[in-house]
């Protein structure tokens, strides 16, 4: 006879209820088991550690952990809904609040914690609220639509993340502290202060070391006033209580288990409470003798309890409180021993209040080991810092290096390969780096995809992602394992690789790299690459000969091909200056030829709807009227944005337009593995946001100060400064040397600030190979620029005057007076764009410049 | 009688008419793997010839986005097939069949293609 199954009973769906029954399936553990889980909420577990993003328009499916509703193995039964308000331990049963009864032979409580709300007289009034489930969350944000003012009380990490939850639904907002400062349990009084700063001027109201007396309601029920002691009360719509946490033991109480001191099921190391057939997970646990509020912890504790009952040991010795969050804007992290509690330990600090930045690290007292930290502002450095608090690896000899800012001759990186192989990587799913680097060097992991699979590391809360990246490359590396980088199927070599090849070979075309050092034909990524690394070297003519078929979409017609397959066409108007003249020309042509108008996000004007066949009608009068290619379609120099400077403006300190037009001019046309955007503010106002540039100028009373490797985008960066007050000789001449060093070296399509984060030595390197010249290649970079800038002509007119290359031009080769008709306009705001799908657009017929185009 | 589908904005282009040969281009200005735009009939057709000599015609029409663009693509190759791909999302397409690499979903219109007394011509496949 087959032995019974066993009927195992999880109380609470969260997410630590969801880890255990996802460990207890990863164990085989249905073969012998029946599951049940009996969760209150209705709906199955969801990320709670995402709670807030429900205001950013995630679902509640965006949150689920089970999207489905059920578990893909039958032996796991989920019921929703489902309240247990009874443990029967004689009887190994549990009661439903509708009065079932479920038998168990193992029970598993993971029924969380509930929020703490303190005594004050008046909080049954309507509109307070706690933040702990999507529930509450729908019900705050349908409040707060008829609130103007809202109140947190508890400035801890959770009352924080709740105030910026008000703040985004437009309340004028208040945090009510009891603490002198804010999330007293992580941070310091210094780093309190600072992250106060950061909170105060985001317009959140502070209110650090008030109790609360009494909330006030109005005459409808609903919460009116919060009064506080001492201070003047706070007139509000909507309170949210965040005031800590309890553990929900009242079942456990109930059927007379061990808790707490301070509450919390107490368990042992394999989380086994005082029952021996009942055990506790997550938030309602006390391990010894500590209740976690964190995820991290409680997934630890549903893989030991799985293993238990699957009849092995994975005991749990607690775990690492480490914290790293982005609270209101505001990158927070606090490590191991962050209050240096340890005897004789030293802290060193770091402060600085204009960029708001507060760091501490406590070390040993020899100063040899780290033993945890605060940082506040800036935590970047958290990655790589908190595997090394309570290691025993020893600190480089200068450790406040780690906190300065790179500029002052720090930016020390402890890189991956510097760490040891327990330390964690990983703290949400506990990975260590020892098991991630067998995952690649034996378990054939090849790629982050890869090691979250085989290891989980990154799954959780994916912070530590970017060193899981590192840390595989630097794995790969060792193992031989060349990273590849192949181009495409055509070239076994990466752009680097290729622009050294044209280098030495003096190959001038495609066809002959392709011959003798690639296979097949090409194909859209190596044709474009090559067409590039061609200009950059040789500066001819993009649509010559061979080169003409090499180029990408853009580059084809010299051209930006909108949706519906016309063009736009941008005039460059170096730094943003434009004459009166000039600017009723560019007007005359967009009217003219019909075309929609618009100022670009770079200081300059875009006139959309061309089509192919009238480009160089259009050129011709726009060259006709002292006007060239703007390159907006290359992967090229696009603009030099300026601020107006010293000329005009009362702050300015150098000429900005002077200078953008300058380097414009020096620029244009120069290509590169991708598009090359710089601006030139005159004062540290910056109001021409040039450190958002590849290469950024900021003027100073002594010169300029040169940025290097900014960008806007989708993951923006701040340039990084290379150098300073340099006058303006010294100032081309660095660019020169960076825009060639970036030409040769970079991948394609890799812009300037991925591009030196990838560089080994970062920054510091770049220094030395452009402004000390360390590799002896300056006067060389210098020499190509110089090339450049002495061969350049405008692509534009060379293309008008050439009639082999108009031969693109047209609509059909065989009607060439034939506009395509698959392209219509509809109006809109007095100007066209492209019919969409279902509307019916009116043809356009454009000839040429001669014929007068209505309005449509 | 065919219609051709353009994908999101649908013209109404019928091919079945086009029955007879059109002429295109003379053979010694189609250039080498850079397509050019055609009219035969209503519908817009792009010609291309290959490294090898052989010349294909599909529909200039991306059918992703019914824009007519095809013409202006990179032609090269993926393994043995020569290959055109879409300027605007780059879809790579079989230049010998109008089969869409990277989307079974999508699928440009074959046309015919010949050179006959120095001249490209192209007709409807099916005419
Ligand atoms: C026209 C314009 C929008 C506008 O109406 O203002 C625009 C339009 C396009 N941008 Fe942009 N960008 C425009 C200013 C910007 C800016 C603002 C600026 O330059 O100060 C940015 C952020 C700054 C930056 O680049 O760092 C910007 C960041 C991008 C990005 C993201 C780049 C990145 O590194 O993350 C792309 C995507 C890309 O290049 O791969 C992009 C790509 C594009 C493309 C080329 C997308 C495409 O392939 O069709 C758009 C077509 C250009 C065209 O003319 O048809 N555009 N784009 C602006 C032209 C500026 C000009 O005069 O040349
Ligand atoms: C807004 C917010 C942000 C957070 N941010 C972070 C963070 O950044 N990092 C971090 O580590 N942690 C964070 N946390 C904490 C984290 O969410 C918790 O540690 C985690 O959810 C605990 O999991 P749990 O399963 O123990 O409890 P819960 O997720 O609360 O699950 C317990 C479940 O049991 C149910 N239940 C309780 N009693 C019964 C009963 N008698 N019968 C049936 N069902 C019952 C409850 O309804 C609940 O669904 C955050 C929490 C919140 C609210
Ligand atoms: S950056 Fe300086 S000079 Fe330029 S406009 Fe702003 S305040 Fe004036
Ligand atoms: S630390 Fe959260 S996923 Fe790795």
């Amino acid at each position: 006879m087959a032995p019974a199954r066993r009927s195992l009973v999880v109380l609470g769906h969260g997410m630590v209820g969801h880890k255990f029954v996802s460990a207890a399936l990863d164990r085989g553990l249905t073969a012998g088991w029946d599951i049940t889980v009996l969760g209150e909420e209705s709906r199955p577990a969801y990320d709670r550690v995402a709670l807030s993003t429900v205001f950013a328009g995630s679902s509640a499916e965006d949150l689920s952990l089970l999207p489905d509703g059920h578990y893909p193995d039958p032996a796991v039964t989920l019921e929703l809904r489902a309240q247990v308000t009874g443990i029967d331990r004689a009887a190994r049963s549990v009661t439903l609040a509708d009065g079932r009864v479920v038998a168990y032979d193992v029970l598993v409580l993971a029924t969380g914690s509930y929020p703490f709300v303190p005594p004050v007289p008046g909080r049954e009034a309507e509109n307070c609220f706690v933040y702990r489930t999507i529930d509450d969350l729908d019900a705050i944000r349908a409040a707060a639509a008829d609130a103007t003012a809202g109140a947190v009380i508890g400035g801890g990490l959770l009352g924080l993340e709740a105030a910026n939850a008000l703040l985004n639904l437009g309340l004028t907002t208040h945090v009510v502290e009891m603490a002198p400062r804010l999330m007293p349990l992580q941070v310091d009084e210094a780093g309190g202060a600072m992250l106060a700063r950061h909170v105060r001027s985001l317009g959140v109201q502070v209110h650090l070391g008030a109790s609360t007396e009494a909330i006030v309601a109005d005459e409808r029920g609903r919460v009116a006033q919060l009064l506080l002691k001492d201070r003047e009360p706070l007139d509000i719509g909507v309170l949210v209580f965040s005031a800590g946490i309890r553990p929900r033991d009242e079942l456990a109480r109930a059927c007379g288990l061990d808790l707490g001191e301070r509450g919390g099921v107490v368990v042992d190391e394999h989380c086994r409470t005082s029952d021996a057939s009942i055990y506790a997970v997550g938030e309602v646990a006390c391990a010894g003798g500590r209740v976690y509020g964190l995820v991290a912890p409680g997934y630890s504790q549903a893989e030991t309890a799985a293993e238990a009952i699957a009849g092995g040991a994975r005991p749990f010795h607690g775990a690492d409180m480490s914290t790293k969050l982005k609270l209101l804007g505001v990158d927070v992290a606090s490590f191991g021993d962050a209050f240096a509690t340890t005897p004789d330990a030293l802290e060193l600090t770091y402060a600085d209040p204009i960029t708001q930045v507060y760091k501490k690290l406590v070390v040993s007292a020899d100063g040899t080991r780290l033993l945890g930290g605060i940082l506040v502002g800036d935590a970047s450095a958290y990655l790589t810092l908190r595997p090394l608090a309570g290691a025993d690896i020893p600190l480089p000899p200068n450790p406040e290096n780690l906190i300065l800012p790179a500029r002052e001759g720090g930016a020390v990186g402890i890189g991956p390969a510097g760490l040891p192989d327990e330390a964690t990587i990983c703290s949400c799913e506990n990975v260590s780096k020892g098991e991630i680097v067998h995952a690649v060097a034996d378990g054939g992991c090849t790629s982050v995809p890869d090691i979250k699979g085989c290891t989980k590391a990154g799954t959780g809360c994916g912070s530590c992602v970017p060193l899981l990246k590192t840390l595989l490359e630097h794995e790969l590396t060792k193992a031989g394992v060349t990273v590849s980088k192949a181009l495409c199927e055509h070239f076994a070599y990466s752009r680097a690789e290729l622009f050294d090849i044209v280098k030495v070979t003096g190959a001038r075309s495609f066809s002959d790299v392709l011959s003798s050092h690639g296979t097949g034909r090409g194909c859209d990524i190596c044709k474009p690459v090559m067409a590039s690394i061609l200009a950059s070297r040789h500066n001819e003519h993009v649509l010559d000969g061979e080169r003409g078929s090499l180029q990408d979409t853009n580059d084809h017609l010299l051209a930006n091909m909108q949706r519906n397959g016309t063009y736009s066409v941008v005039p460059r108007m170096p730094g943003g200056e434009v004459t009166p003249d000039g600017l009723i020309a560019v007007g005359q042509v967009a009217k003219e030829f019909g075309l929609y108008t618009k100022v670009t996000g770079g200081q300059r004007i875009d006139l959309f709807g061309a089509r192919a066949e009238q480009l160089p009608l259009i050129w011709k009068q726009l060259i006709d009227a002292g006007f060239e290619s703007g390159h907006a379609y290359g992967k090229s120099l696009r603009t030099v944005k300026s601020c107006v400077g010293s000329t005009w403006c009362r702050f300015g300190v150098q000429d900005s337009v002077g200078m953008a037009v300058a380097l414009e001019l020096r620029y244009r046309g120069l290509r590169a593995p991708h598009k090359l955007k710089s601006g030139v503010s005159g004062c540290a106002r910056e109001c021409a946001e040039a450190r958002g540039k590849d290469f950024g100028i900021i003027a100073t009373e002594k010169g300029w100060n040169l940025y290097v490797g900014g960008n806007g985008g989708a993951t923006p960066k701040h340039a990084i400064e290379l150098a300073r007050d340099l006058d303006d000789e010294t100032l081309i001449r660095y660019i020169d040397r960076f825009l060639m060093f970036y030409i040769r070296t970079a991948d394609r399509l890799q812009r300037t600030a991925p591009w030196l984060e990838a560089l080994d030595g970062g920054i510091d390197y770049l220094k030395e190979v452009l402004v000390e010249d360390s590799l002896g290649i300056c006067a060389d970079l210098e020499a190509d620029m110089a090339k450049h800038v002495a061969s350049y002509a405008d692509e534009w007119a060379a293309t008008i005057a050439d009639p082999e290359k108009l031969k693109r031009f047209v609509s059909f080769v065989n009607a060439p007076n034939t506009p395509d008709p698959t392209i219509t306009f509809v109006d809109e705001r007095g100007q066209i764009r492209p019919t969409r799908e279902g509307e019916n657009g009116e043809l356009r017929i454009v000839a040429g410049p001669t014929l007068k185009v209505g309005a449509v | 009688m065919t219609t051709l589908d353009s994908g999101l904005h649908a013209h109404p282009l019928t091919i079945a008419d086009v029955t007879t040969w059109v002429d295109v281009i003379a053979e010694a200005d189609l250039p080498t793997e850079v397509g050019v735009p055609a009219l035969v009939g209503h519908a817009p057709v792009a010609v291309f010839r290959t490294y090898d000599g052989e010349v294909h015609a599909l529909s200039n029409l991306d059918p992703k986005t019914g824009a007519s663009v095809m013409a202006r693509g990179i032609v090269g190759s993926r393994g043995d097939v020569p290959t055109v791909a879409s300027p605007l999302y780059k879809h790579v397409f079989d230049l010998r069949t109008g089969r869409c690499l990277d989307d079974e979903s999508l699928a440009l219109v074959r046309f015919e293609a010949r050179v006959s007394g120095g001249v490209v011509q192209v007709r409807g496949a099916n005419g």
